[in-house]
């Protein structure tokens, strides 16, 4: 039987997809004047970096980020915005004078070539042995054993956030 | 050829990537003066950082779990951030009818 023609690009393909979703969306979240569309980019990044943890070897990951940022923090936001925004963008309505976007810019540039240089340029060293292969099996043994603290800290912060949210949301509620 | 055909095992790409992703949160960070624009700028940064500690784990660490972990850990954390922020700004929004950061700047000196 032969292989599907050319589909020794189909790997890189599908990975350029992902990473063009991951900038894109992360470009429309930035860019666009209407704060609905800029949580349509949120969630295409979201996907786009599901996809890179997937060839990170973390299917786990995958599912964890599609179910939290666009299951959970995306559906949150458009909640708040359809509380708490007018509909219509006015005029310069979200938008600083041009020197500030000039600024931002530049401070954005800096940011990336130093930490991009950093990771190109780095010597990163290759571990000689893995003691794992980091699947599902293996983190949930971890999350009970030796990272019990950090699931620990991570279930009282989110309780706290809970008790946080609703108390500041009930504060400012008048019955009229 | 090659390189294309690698390129989704090069970690050089995916550390770019993820300071790319820094970059642009910063950038919306800094540009957008509504309340939920800079926490949907903060949410891409949270990204940034996941890409980036994930990169890491899978090509440089000798046991791939903690990277998990310490990932989980970060996507509670920014869960935790979504809900405080965001009760914050219904709780602005009420008392002020505007979430724009020019409007709310009432202690400025």
């Amino acid at each position: 039987m032969n292989p599907f023609p050319a589909s020794e690009y189909l790997i890189p393909l599908v990975f350029l997809l992902f990473a063009g979703a991951t900038i894109g969306g992360a470009l429309i979240a930035v860019f666009t004047k209407w704060i609905i569309r800029s949580v349509c980019g949120l969630a295409m990044a979201s996907v786009g970096l599901a996809g890179m943890f997937y060839f990170l070897h973390s299917p786990f990951l995958a599912m964890i980020q599609i179910l939290i940022y666009i299951g959970a923090v995306c559906i949150t936001i458009v909640f708040a915005i359809m509380l708490a925004e007018p509909d219509e963008p006015q005029d310069g309505y979200g938008q600083h004078s041009v020197p500030w976007n000039l600024g931002a810019g530049i401070v954005a540039a800096a940011v990336f070539w130093g930490i991009a240089r950093l990771g190109v340029t780095g010597d990163w060293p290759t571990p000689a042995v893995r003691v794992s292969d980091g699947g599902v099996e293996m983190i949930g043994v971890a999350l009970l054993t030796k990272q019990s603290l950090a699931l620990e800290i991570v279930a009282l912060i989110l309780l706290v956030s809970i008790l946080g949210a609703l108390a500041v949301a009930r504060k400012g509620r008048h019955i009229e | 050829m090659s390189l294309l055909l690698e390129i989704h095992q090069s970690p050089a790409v995916y550390l770019v990537l993820a300071a790319l992703l820094l970059a642009i949160g910063l950038f919306g960070l800094i540009r957008r003066n509504t309340l939920v624009g800079m926490l949907i700028s903060g949410e891409l940064i949270f990204g940034a950082a996941m890409l980036n500690l994930m990169a890491v784990n899978r090509f440089f660490a000798p046991d791939p779990t903690v990277g998990h972990v310490f990932i989980l850990f970060i996507m509670g954390l920014s869960a935790a951030e979504v809900a405080i922020a965001l009760s914050i700004v219904i709780a602005v929004y009420r008392n002020y009818r505007s979430i724009r950061t020019g409007d709310i700047a009432e202690m400025q000196g």
